[in-house]
């Protein structure tokens, strides 16, 4: 049996911009779920869940003694900060779309 | 052991906790760190207008409720508020000053940022798919090299009480006093690497102690409204430790400093500054105490050859107007102001495809991400239009506001604005190429 939960539940999340370019970590709150979330939470699927806003490569670099990795994910911002015509243009709520994503736990 | 104090993470970062450093922070330098992309083409913008600005517009409250505790109390002043008029943000500087009374004070210029003549149409640009300057089809505005300690150590060894920079790399502005005084070599990686890992994590101001950072249920901060900006206490060793004041708000934790860790950052191993490639990938960070966090074995790797160049061009101008909805069937209200609006603004020559309509309240922010069909009884229906012809701008506020008598029933609070606007792209330029200045002026 499994259970699904919103990586909002078990992980906190920032992002930047440089760009066109933005940048998200992602932390994991408690150290044991860190190898679940980053099992999961590939690169690849970062990029396929958002096809239509991020255009380019995605690519994740893993911090792992800190529980944590960063999702560089190009053309994603719109054009970027100067050119976007999103109310957020910086692209700082991107966070929140990551922290949305399911992620499959075991029941125990 | 040096302390140093933000004051500023950006442009229009609150007022009170610095004047809270200044008198109660017991520190060696306080940094206004106020440039990022955008408001570096707003400097650019303001300085269009009006060649008297440029600098940042807080740029004179700051220093009237600063300046005297930071002489009383011995703490020097580091800003990159003169953006894009360093010359005129020396001035004001001087002129509060003089106001105070505080005859004999000292401001350094850091110039030599701005090298739009040292570009030309061939330089080609990081980041707009393999184009050109004279690709862009926009005549360029600006450009701006990221200095870095190279140019700004000089003006902290004048002694001067405050030091105003254009663009700078932001960690620099943290870097530069602490190899001034530590002696640190400008070759010295390890230690570069090392002391820029402390610029980063405080050139945010409040998003290492606590700003940026709560989430109510899941990630608490007390006291937000009273946060304090962060102080680094940083030994010879390059080790650091990350408070605030304990008579402020906010917190700093493992987690508040991670999240800033890696802001920003692509690779944590390469972490390209103007002074140094900074390694933070393997990074320590330890809770010592309430509110303190010790960071430790960062590193760094030779400098990049080139330094990075923010390129402005004339965007024309950007509009946004908007119109609410609000009580039963809103959505489907909004939803068709949403279409009347596209058929007119369709029917606009040259306005088609240099607009945006959001539905605020039903999908805004995330609508390019999701594909999302919410419902609302309170949707507000935003245009955004960037074009190089205002009236066609000025063509689309129109067409929003005469909703309220044309459009669905019910509508109303129509706003609408146009600002000039500069978009930007990067480029690289030889250092060689780079003259940076210091001058030293007295009040």
């Amino acid at each position: 049996m499994t259970r699904t939960v919103p990586l909002h539940q078990l992980a906190h999340a920032r992002a930047g911009d440089k760009g066109d370019i933005s940048s998200i970590s992602v932390w994991a709150y408690d150290p044991g779920d860190y190898p679940l979330i980053k099992e999961q939470l590939t690169a690849e699927r970062v990029k396929t869940s958002f096809p239509r806003l991020i255009r380019g490569d995605v690519v994740r670099y893993a911090l792992d003694h800190l529980q944590g990795m960063n999702f560089v994910m190009y053309d994603a911002l719109e054009g970027g900060v100067n050119t976007s015509l999103n109310l957020d243009s910086h692209g700082k709520s991107w966070s929140y779309l990551i922290l949305s994503l399911p992620i499959v736990l075991p029941e125990n | 052991m040096i302390r140093i104090g933000s004051g500023a993470g950006f442009s229009s970062d609150r007022l009170q906790p610095a004047v809270d450093l200044a008198r109660d922070g017991n520190l060696h330098w306080l940094v206004f760190e106020t440039i990022g992309e955008r408001t570096l083409a707003f400097g650019h913008r303001d300085r269009q207008l009006d060649p008297r600005k440029g600098y940042n517009p807080h740029l004179a409250m700051r220093m009237r409720h600063t300046l005297a505790y930071c002489r009383a109390n011995g703490t020097r002043i580091l800003t990159n508020m003169g953006v894009a008029n360093v010359s005129q943000a020396a001035q004001v500087v001087l002129a509060e000053a003089r106001a105070l009374g505080l005859y004999g004070l000292t401001v350094a210029t850091v110039e030599g940022d701005e090298v739009t003549d040292r570009l030309n149409s061939d330089t080609p640009l990081l980041d707009a798919g393999g184009r050109h300057i004279s690709d862009i089809g926009h005549e360029m505005v600006c450009a701006n090299a990221y200095l870095g300690i190279d140019a700004i150590c000089p003006a902290v060894k004048t002694g001067a009480d405050v030091i105003v920079t254009g663009r700078v790399g932001d960690p620099s502005l943290f870097l530069a006093p602490l190899c001034a005084q530590f002696d640190w070599s400008n070759d010295d990686w390890d230690m570069l690497g090392k002391g820029t890992l402390v610029g980063h994590l405080m050139e945010c101001g409040m998003q290492v102690s606590g700003g940026y950072f709560a989430d109510p249920g899941v990630k608490e901060v007390a006291n937000l409204a009273d946060c304090g900006f962060p102080i680094a206490e940083v030994a010879d060793t390059g080790e650091a430790t990350i408070t605030k004041l304990a008579s402020a708000g906010g917190s700093v934790t493992a987690r508040t400093v991670k999240e800033q860790l890696l802001y920003e950052v692509h690779d944590p191993a390469k972490y390209l500054t103007p002074d140094v490639t900074a390694d933070f990938s393997s990074v320590v960070i330890s809770e010592i105490g309430p509110d303190r966090v010790r960071v430790a074995q960062a590193t760094g790797h030779t400098r990049p050859d080139q330094l990075k160049v923010t390129v402005g061009f004339d965007g024309g101008f950007l509009g946004e107007a908007g119109v609410s909805y609000a009580g039963p069937n809103a959505s489907a209200r909004a939803r068709l102001a949403r279409d009347i609006l596209i058929e007119i603004l369709d029917r606009v020559p040259g306005a088609k495809g240099s607009y945006r309509i959001d539905l605020i309240g039903l999908n805004a922010l995330h609508a390019t991400a999701l594909n999302r069909q919410a419902e609302s009884e309170d949707v507000r229906v935003r245009v955004a239009m960037r074009a190089l012809d205002r009236d066609i701008v000025a063509m689309m506020l129109w067409e929003v506001e005469a909703l309220l008598c044309c459009g669905p029933a019910g509508g109303g609070g129509f706003r609408g604005h146009i600002t000039p606007s500069v978009v930007t792209h990067s480029a690289l330029i030889d250092r060689d190429a780079v003259h940076p200045q210091v001058e030293v002026f007295t009040a």
